[in-house]
């Protein structure tokens, strides 16, 4: 079974969020809630309707994630890029946060 | 000197006070949309294409905001704006497209219409650059200056500015809407390859008129437009192209998103079909509401301002004397440099293709210094090419090396326009939402290959164009050597084509083999690249020896190893 | 549905009959371009005022012949992205000279309220709850045009000018 992750934009900036813990967003993928696939479902639709309807994200979706050594990394290029920054400027992005 | 006065704008249309308030219009409307979204009165699907009119996408890790360059020219004092606004409300740089505008990759929506008021001081926005409208139209860089040109397209660029701004029927088309005009004997703005292109041109007696190219595109389906019109007299300019915008409104697809736009249209009902069509109404449209009066171009024209040139002789001993102390000056003139109409001049291109760098990105020190040297050198002038490259289009030849020095001490002084260096590239997975694989990695990785600019000059002309997805903003259809990353199973892969070419005979690439990974594609480009140098004959250009020997020897190096 | 006119919520006289059901013979009624297709006789000699309403796929030729017998054409948005309704309307106008009420009914959004005045609407079938103020506000946000419309009278260049200037 695949562990998921649920992320969003932030409407006001655009920043990458990802659902944490207690139904609160987070902007670290490190500090992202995670879901035994279909258990992902519920929180899910829950997180959509509460980012759109309190206007806070948009593009809400949940996507494939792995743990090694307890760090959570994305299985799709797409999702760790979104995680970490633009891998030609690792100076930029969440990456130069951390 | 030909120091010019602020606020001089050689070249650039000047705004009067109704241009000026429609933009402060424009951005006092977006500041209320954008208040609307908050608040939750437009739902998210009203706002994308409003906030898209506006030039503001949603990309990976922030929003993007798509600047408009129209027609690809802008004073010193614009990209001093630009620099200031790439430090102020992004990260210090902005990215250079192939469609002559500048995207920054780090927006907030909430800051976008504090950033949209700045621009409007300098007389920009961010405009149609998209959304399914007619987006901002693209022009030769050249132009005005080039010497082979025939009809300056600025003028008509403009106007097809104005005309489709705020457009009331043609601003929820069916899907975006590209136009391209050119008006010299070379395509430079890959005409054939737009929604629109068109030809400007003179009849014998002197008049200008048009040709129109209707239903080129690259994307999921390329096409290469087709010719609808040898000739559109100057007066049935605009009425021709509401003909066509009309019937595309009124019978383009809107079922399937990827068979919106007008290439398919033209291609379902067939050319024949098609043209009778926009036949059919440009002889209704055809009369004096639609007439576009002489006197209109005319004030139009005035707008923009001429350079000052000054009488110069045809050769300057001074840049003769330094091409012949310094090799490295005397390459980068014979790669960056065009002739130009008036004696003594020349026009310089600007590569933001540095060996290793990210194509089209400059930081906001560079846009500063371009914008200094454009002031002293250039008429406070500069452009923007497709090929996501900045250009001085009328400096004297006896400061060609001045420029030149201030270039290279800032990274800026790379000789490889229109050499394998020279690549497209769209922003591809590291930015953008719709990417399946990045291509700015690979870019880098094939420019670094190629940096030895002796061997770049001696390869000759080779335009590699990589899109990170199908959509290609990379162009990479119409690249001599094309890249098309793909996502296979989570994992890049790059497809190559070969033989594709963005002028006037224009040609979509083939296909060469599967696809390869990242490492290998570079591999892949010195094998097609040692084919050619091995067979080519004397001057003889890639694609011609692509055309005389076929793939199979490329194809054969390519895939040897596999 | 509040209907939208001249900026302002309007009472709206017109009646839209479901296909199938009865049309009243003593107001004025819309009915479906596809009924008026297979009832056309059936209106002949009627008195009260009939509307028409088309769906954005069939265009103004297609209603150019009958375009007498209609005091309203309603014009319907599917999306508001699909923006084949504004064609519509200007052949309407321009091409066919028709003087009656042109509404926009289905999805429609006051950003786009300038749009369907220039190209010949007169009257826009609003969502309920729809914020009034929006639409009076999307007339006189924006005051210079640059293309020829319908929403003028004085004489027009081609290109750009102000609105009643």
């Amino acid at each position: 079974m695949a562990l998921k992750a649920i992320t969003a934009n932030r409407l006001r900036d655009g920043t990458v969020v990802f659902l944490g813990a207690n139904s609160t967003w987070v902007e670290q993928l490190a500090d992202a809630a995670l879901f035994e696939g279909a258990e992902a479902d519920a929180p899910l639709a829950a997180a959509k309707a509460q980012a759109e309807g309190e206007q806070f994200g948009v593009d809400v979706y949940a996507f494939d994630v792995t743990v090694a050594d307890g760090e959570i990394l994305p299985v799709k290029a797409r999702e760790r890029i979104r995680a970490l920054g633009p891998s030609v400027r690792t100076d930029l992005g969440k990456q130069a946060a951390a | 000197m030909n120091h010019i006065a602020p606020g001089a704008q050689a070249g650039v249309y000047r705004y009067d006070e109704i241009d000026r308030q429609f933009v402060a219009e424009r951005v006092e409307q977006f500041r209320a949309q954008v208040a609307r979204r908050l608040s939750g009165e437009l739902t998210e699907e009203e706002f994308k294409p409003l906030r898209l009119m506006n030039g503001l996408y949603l990309q990976l890790h922030a929003y993007m905001l798509r600047i408009a360059v129209p027609y690809g020219v802008m004073t010193s004092k614009q990209l001093r704006k630009l620099a200031e606004i790439g430090r102020k409300y992004d990260k210090g740089y902005g990215h250079f497209t192939t469609r002559q505008n500048l995207q920054f990759n780090w927006i907030k929506l909430e800051e976008t219409p504090e950033i949209l008021n700045e621009l409007a001081e300098v007389d920009m926005h961010a405009l149609q650059t998209s959304g399914n409208c007619v987006r901002n139209v693209t022009t030769d860089q050249f132009v005005g200056a080039a010497r082979d040109e025939i009809v300056d397209g600025r003028v008509y660029a403009e106007i097809l500015r104005q005309w489709t701004t705020l457009h009331p029927e043609f601003t929820y088309l069916p899907r975006k809407f590209k136009i391209a005009i050119m008006g010299a004997e070379s395509d430079r703005a890959a005409l054939r390859t737009h929604d629109v292109g068109v030809l400007a041109k003179r009849n014998e007696a002197g008049e200008p008129g048009f040709t129109f190219y209707v239903g080129g595109g690259l994307g999921r389906s390329p096409f290469v437009g087709k010719l609808i019109r040898e000739w559109v007299a100057e007066e049935d300019f605009v009425a021709y192209l509401e003909a066509v915008l009309r019937v595309y409104n009124q019978y383009g697809r809107r079922d399937n998103i990827y068979k919106a736009r007008i290439k398919i249209l033209v291609h379902e009902l067939g050319q024949e079909k098609f043209t009778a069509e926009v036949e059919e109404e440009f002889a209704r449209l055809r009369g004096p509401k639609y007439r576009l009066d002489p006197e209109l171009v005319a004030e139009i024209r005035k707008r923009f301002g001429a350079p000052a040139f000054e009488t110069l002789p045809t050769v300057s001993d001074s840049f003769e004397k330094a091409k012949a102390q310094n090799a490295a000056f005397a390459r980068w003139v014979g790669v960056n440099v065009a002739e130009h109409k008036a004696p003594g001049y020349a026009i310089a291109t600007i590569s933001l293709k540095p060996a290793g760098g990210i194509p089209g990105d400059a930081t906001s020190e560079q846009m500063e210094l371009v914008a200094d040297l454009a002031e002293r050198y250039s008429f406070g002038e500069i452009r923007v090419s497709h090929a996501q490259n900045l250009v001085l289009a009328h400096v004297r030849q006896d400061d060609l090396f001045t420029v030149w020095q201030a270039l290279e001490a800032n990274g800026l002084g790379t000789p490889n326009a229109g050499l394998i260096g020279d690549i497209i590239a769209c922003p591809g997975l590291d930015y953008c939402a719709l990417a399946n694989a990045r291509s700015i990695p690979l870019a880098q990785d094939i420019s670094a290959r190629f940096a030895d600019p002796v061997r770049q000059q001696a390869i000759g002309e080779l335009g590699i164009k990589i899109s990170g997805c199908i959509n290609a903003c990379g162009h990479h259809h119409v690249g001599h050597i094309g890249i098309l990353g793909v996502d296979k199973k989570g994992e890049e892969f790059y497809q190559i084509t070969v033989g594709g070419d963005p002028t006037l005979t224009t040609a979509i690439g083939d296909i060469l083999g599967p696809a390869i990974t990242a490492d290998e594609t570079v591999d892949a480009i010195e094998a097609i690249v040692e084919v050619y140098l091995a067979t080519r004959s004397d001057g003889e250009r890639f694609l011609d020896t692509l055309k005389r020997i076929g793939h199979g020897p490329f194809k054969e190096r390519v895939y040897a190893a596999h | 549905m509040p209907l939208i006119k001249d900026g302002r919520i309007v009472e709206d006289g017109w009646t839209t009959v479901a296909d199938g059901e009865a049309v009243p013979a003593d107001r004025p009624a819309i009915i479906s371009f596809e009924r008026w297709q297979a009832e056309r006789d059936g209106f002949a000699g009627r008195n009260a005022a009939l509307g028409v309403r088309v769906k954005s796929g069939t265009l103004a030729p297609a209603i150019a012949a009958d375009l007498d017998r209609f005091a309203l054409i309603a014009v319907e948005f599917p999306k508001f992205r699909d923006g084949r309704g504004f064609s519509t309307a200007r052949e309407l106008r321009e091409r066919y000279g028709y003087r009656g009420e042109i509404r926009a009914v289905g999805h429609v959004i006051p950003d786009q309220y300038r749009f369907l005045v220039r190209t010949g609407f007169t009257s826009v079938e609003a969502p309920e709850c729809t914020n009034e103020a929006s639409w009076a506000h999307a007339l006189t946000e924006i005051t210079v045009a640059f293309q020829p419309s319908l929403d003028e009278t004085q004489p027009v260049s081609l290109l750009r000018r102000r609105y009643g200037a």
